[in-house]
């Protein structure tokens, strides 16, 4: 069974030779002349001002907690969809009351302007 | 022997990438570390013939719980942290944990029997592939934890909507 996942591994292994590779290639061929201006950030060519660090809005964690919930209920379905054939409308109907329980939650982040960015 | 060697390479990569993970000063490269060691974990469960699962662990924790963890490490901005001596506690204490756990885990491995009871054997398991056999166990015999895990999620939307959302207020 492991064996029929080997275009995967091969897949991911290429990949990161690739991304490495081209790293290490252009730390090997290009050229290092560097002086203070060109090692400065660039911000469209103004000076920098403050800090990179910057505390992020708490509103990131909101849409970050959503999309995880969101994402389990969605892989919930896969093992749904599979079976549904040999369940049938038992499955269904279970799958609805699933799909209402979440739905209570959503319609609750819509009212209470978690969908909203200001 | 190509099952043993698949099998130590995600054993030693798998310990070596927590080990690292919990010695980061930076936090953000925990995560980062943290994102290689998800994929070395659903790379475990695909050897145990668990595709489902593996696909889940790339999916749920690579895609969306680690960029949960990415975002709380930035909400927290850890400016000071990463310039304070690392924190580390007494050593004695925890050899002792460790030799602790380590009794525990070798008691449970002791009394653990492979051999699958019931109709749920491997052998059914490769024949009706994982995703159907699992499928089919979660939604007739375990329908009522299924819709549970419907509440939980419920409460973990109302529990971060309002937990940020008064932070926003005020």
């Amino acid at each position: 069974m492991p064996s029929d996942y080997l275009p995967i591994l091969m897949f991911m292994m290429v990949a990161t030779a690739f991304g490495m590779g081209a790293l290490i290639l252009g730390e090997i061929f290009r050229i290092k002349r560097s002086y203070p201006e060109k090692l400065m950030p660039y911000e469209s060519g103004n000076p920098p001002v403050g800090e990179p660090r910057m505390r992020f809005s708490v509103k990131f964690y909101i849409i970050a907690m959503l999309f995880v919930v969101f994402d389990v209920e969605a892989v919930f379905l896969y093992p749904w969809a599979i079976v549904f054939d040999k369940i049938g409308f038992y499955a269904f109907i279970e799958m609805i009351i699933f799909i209402v329980i979440l739905f209570v939650g959503y319609i609750y982040a819509w009212k209470k302007e978690a969908f909203t960015w200001d | 022997m190509l099952p043993k060697l698949f099998f130590g390479y995600y054993a030693v990569v798998i310990t070596f990438l927590s080990v690292l993970i919990i010695t980061r000063k930076n936090p953000v490269h925990s995560v980062m570390w943290m994102l290689l060691l998800f994929f070395h974990i659903a790379g475990l469960y695909l050897f145990l013939n668990a595709e489902f699962i593996a696909a889940i662990q790339v999916i749920v924790y690579a895609g969306a719980i680690l960029v949960l963890f990415l975002f709380v490490v930035l909400l927290l901005n850890l400016r000071e942290e990463l310039q304070v001596k690392r924190f580390v506690g007494s050593w004695p204490a925890g050899l002792i944990i460790a030799a602790g756990m380590l009794a525990i885990v070798v008691n449970v491995i002791k009394s653990f029997t492979a051999a699958p009871r019931g109709i749920y054997s491997i052998e059914y398991i490769k024949n009706a592939t994982h995703t159907k056999a699992l499928g089919q166990v979660l939604y007739t015999e375990y329908l009522f934890p299924f819709e549970i895990a419907s509440l939980i999620l419920l409460v973990a939307i109302i529990g971060a909507i309002v937990l940020a959302k008064r932070k926003l207020r005020s």
